[in-house]
């Protein structure tokens, strides 16, 4: 009699528990995708739908307000500032922060540790403070309102990732493939880049749409440090209190959408840096 | 021409010594095993010849040729790993053929080598599939096949049959020491297993604790052991030891036994083979404690005076847990060492 209770309440605790888990989950879902959502059905409806009410649940494919993005004066200009900003930055992170990745995975040097630990405090110091001086020192270089001056600073965003994500990366390929390389005939770049270089291109092009994606969101630099040759974030930024409803829409999805793309591409690479096993 | 000559190498890995002033001359040609334990030492000097590991004292000739400051690529030599590192991203052809691409050996010449390799390995069915699709066995003659198929002067090999069993490694065994003499391949062979070692060598190293303790034939390292860890680590099961006493005169004193030895005054060990002791009237009083039936033999673990001794039998004796036997040691097989410096006594 005793045990049918204690069974009972143990299924019921069971049944809570499960109903809690599932709608955690359902709420945690719902909180990431129902603004998303939103924002790809004003993105693909009318501007009178968008300034209407009700909202209609479903996108009506009208491509009316993404036009009306396309044609408002400096858009394209900065939207194109945007991808030549976020490509220098992933070719100039990938650039330097592969070999330093490289060099920390395969060689025994002093302060390998501290190096590592300095590497991730590079992102302690908030960008606003490097603001000013940053300004000021492009300035006077003459790097100021430049997309490679804007790349530099995005590169210094992205390059802990980049270096952390390839430290990880060669870390998973044997020494000793590139050592049965050099035996048969390779030097060390050869052995590179005939043996670790296939091994792990995934890795390193889901490292590169990580700093692509980095320089895409970044709205503060962006802001500071140029004047006409905005990227698509400080634009929209600019223009947010003037620009129409539908506008803004339009310029939060355009802006969404890579993220979007590059969590899928790269969310294995993600986990495997965080240490967390992953399939 | 590919002598091998490995002058007062040493190694040290941090305060770890790996390697003690090894010194060691491979003959052209010759087929050279290292045997000893796990953890001896032998992959660090082979990666010390191939070039992928630098001595801290120490020079290394190929053919002729100071080697050290070259990379491997320079040194005319090939590798087989002991963990393989055959190429995930290459099919087993791609793996066999990558040292003759880097090469730039013609199309033709490339297929040709990679046939015949792969088919001296039993892989020849295999040569479209990526390593991941292979056992460990068949990764491991690919590993051999990729090494052989450079043909080159000298080759080192860390443990290349481990992954096999014990009937392909018996062919492989044979197979493999044809095609390098006939290759007139100059080679180093790292194995912890001694009845490889026996039949393959021309000459085995013994290397124990970072020292080559002797290199030599392995009828010589079988019977005059030059140290008691030899004649302990060669040979299943190894030498017997009993403690003997000087009684003059070149006559010793062994559990009881009087036998002849060398002028010596100090306490030696006395040593035997298994299978050098026969059934007879007079010899080492023995009380058998396990009796093993091995078909031809008998092993038999017996207690002299505390110490614990194994004698090979004929399998057509009578023996029983219990029984007391009387071995008699033959008298050109007994070999003496000084248990202050384990080495062999004349
Ligand atoms: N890179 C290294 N750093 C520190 N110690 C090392 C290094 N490589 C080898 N050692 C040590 O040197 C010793 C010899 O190692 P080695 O790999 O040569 O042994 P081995 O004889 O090949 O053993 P096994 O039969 O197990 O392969 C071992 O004690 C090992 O721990
Ligand atoms: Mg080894």
């Amino acid at each position: 009699m005793t045990d049918a209770v204690a069974i009972d309440t143990g299924a019921d605790t069971r049944k809570w528990g499960k109903y809690l888990y599932v709608s955690s989950v359902v709420l945690l879902c719902a909180w990431v995708i129902v603004p998303i959502y939103f924002l790809m059905i004003n993105t693909l409806s009318s501007p009178e739908t968008v300034s209407s009410f009700p909202k209609p649940f479903f996108p009506e494919f009208d491509l009316g307000s993404l036009k009306f993005f396309a044609g408002f004066a400096g858009m394209l200009t900065a939207l194109k500032n945007s991808v030549l900003v976020a490509g220098m930055t992933m070719i100039m992170s990938i650039l330097i922060g592969a070999p330093a990745g490289y060099a920390l995975s395969r060689f025994e040097f002093r302060g390998k540790g501290t190096f590592r630990l300095l590497i991730l405090l590079t992102r302690a110091f908030p960008l606003p403070l490097l603001a000013l001086p940053l300004a000021v020192l492009f300035i006077r270089t003459g790097l100021d309102d430049t997309a490679f001056g804007l790349a530099l600073v995005h590169t210094t965003l992205a390059l802990p990732f980049a270096v952390l994500i390839t430290f990880s990366l060669f870390s998973g390929i044997p020494i000793e493939l590139e050592e049965a390389a050099w035996t048969l005939g390779c030097n060390r770049l050869t052995a590179f880049t005939k043996v670790v270089l296939p091994l792990i291109l995934p890795g390193i092009t889901a490292s590169a749409i990580f700093a692509f994606v980095i320089s895409w969101n970044e709205v503060f630099a962006a802001a500071v440090l140029t004047i006409e040759n905005r990227t698509l974030t400080a634009f929209l930024l600019q223009n947010l209190d003037t620009s129409p409803l539908h506008l803004k829409f339009a310029g939060g999805f355009i802006l969404v959408v890579p993220a979007l793309i590059f969590i899928f591409v790269v969310r294995k690479y993600l986990f495997a840096m965080w240490g967390i096993a992953n399939r | 021409m590919a002598e091998i000559q490995i002058k007062n190498v040493a190694k040290t890995f941090g305060t770890y010594q790996a390697l003690h002033d090894i010194n060691l001359t491979i003959a052209d040609q010759e087929f050279m095993v290292l045997l000893g334990a796990s953890g001896c030492g032998k992959t660090t000097l082979l990666r010390i010849v191939a070039g992928l590991e630098t001595a801290t004292t120490g020079e290394i000739w190929i053919g002729g040729r100071r080697v050290d400051h070259l990379a491997p690529k320079d040194r005319g030599i090939a590798m087989v790993f002991q963990n393989y590192a055959v190429f995930p991203h290459m099919t087993v052809f791609e793996n066999i053929g990558f040292g003759l691409r880097m090469q730039k050996l013609a199309n033709d010449e490339v297929k040709r080598r990679v046939e015949r390799t792969a088919t001296l390995m039993h892989i020849e069915q295999l040569l479209n599939r990526y390593s991941g699709e292979l056992s460990g066995g068949q990764r491991q003659r690919v590993a051999v096949a990729r090494a052989l198929a450079m043909e080159p002067d000298v080759i080192l090999m860390d443990e290349p049959l481990s992954n096999l069993d014990a009937l392909l490694r018996m062919e492989m065994r044979a197979e493999l020491k044809g095609v390098l003499a006939e290759s007139k391949t100059t080679a180093i062979y790292v194995t912890h297993d001694q009845v490889e070692a026996m039949s393959m060598a021309d000459r085995i190293s013994v290397m124990h604790q970072g020292k080559i303790v002797q290199a030599a034939s392995p009828i010589e390292v079988y019977r005059n052991p030059a140290a008691e860890f030899v004649a302990g680590f060669i040979g299943n099961p190894p030498m017997n030891f009993l403690s003997a006493t000087p009684a003059g005169n070149g006559k010793w004193t062994v559990a009881g036994e009087t036998l002849d030895g060398p002028n010596a005054t100090a306490p030696l060990q006395f040593a035997i083979r298994p299978e050098d002791m026969q059934l007879a009237d007079t010899g080492l009083k023995a009380t058998a404690k396990v009796v093993e039936p091995l078909g031809a033999h008998l092993l038999v673990t017996c207690d002299v005076n505390g110490t614990m001794i194994r004698a090979i039998l004929d399998s057509d004796h009578k023996v029983k847990p219990g029984d007391v036997l009387t071995l008699a040691p033959q008298p050109d097989r007994v070999r003496w060492f000084d248990p202050q410096t384990t080495l062999a006594v004349a």
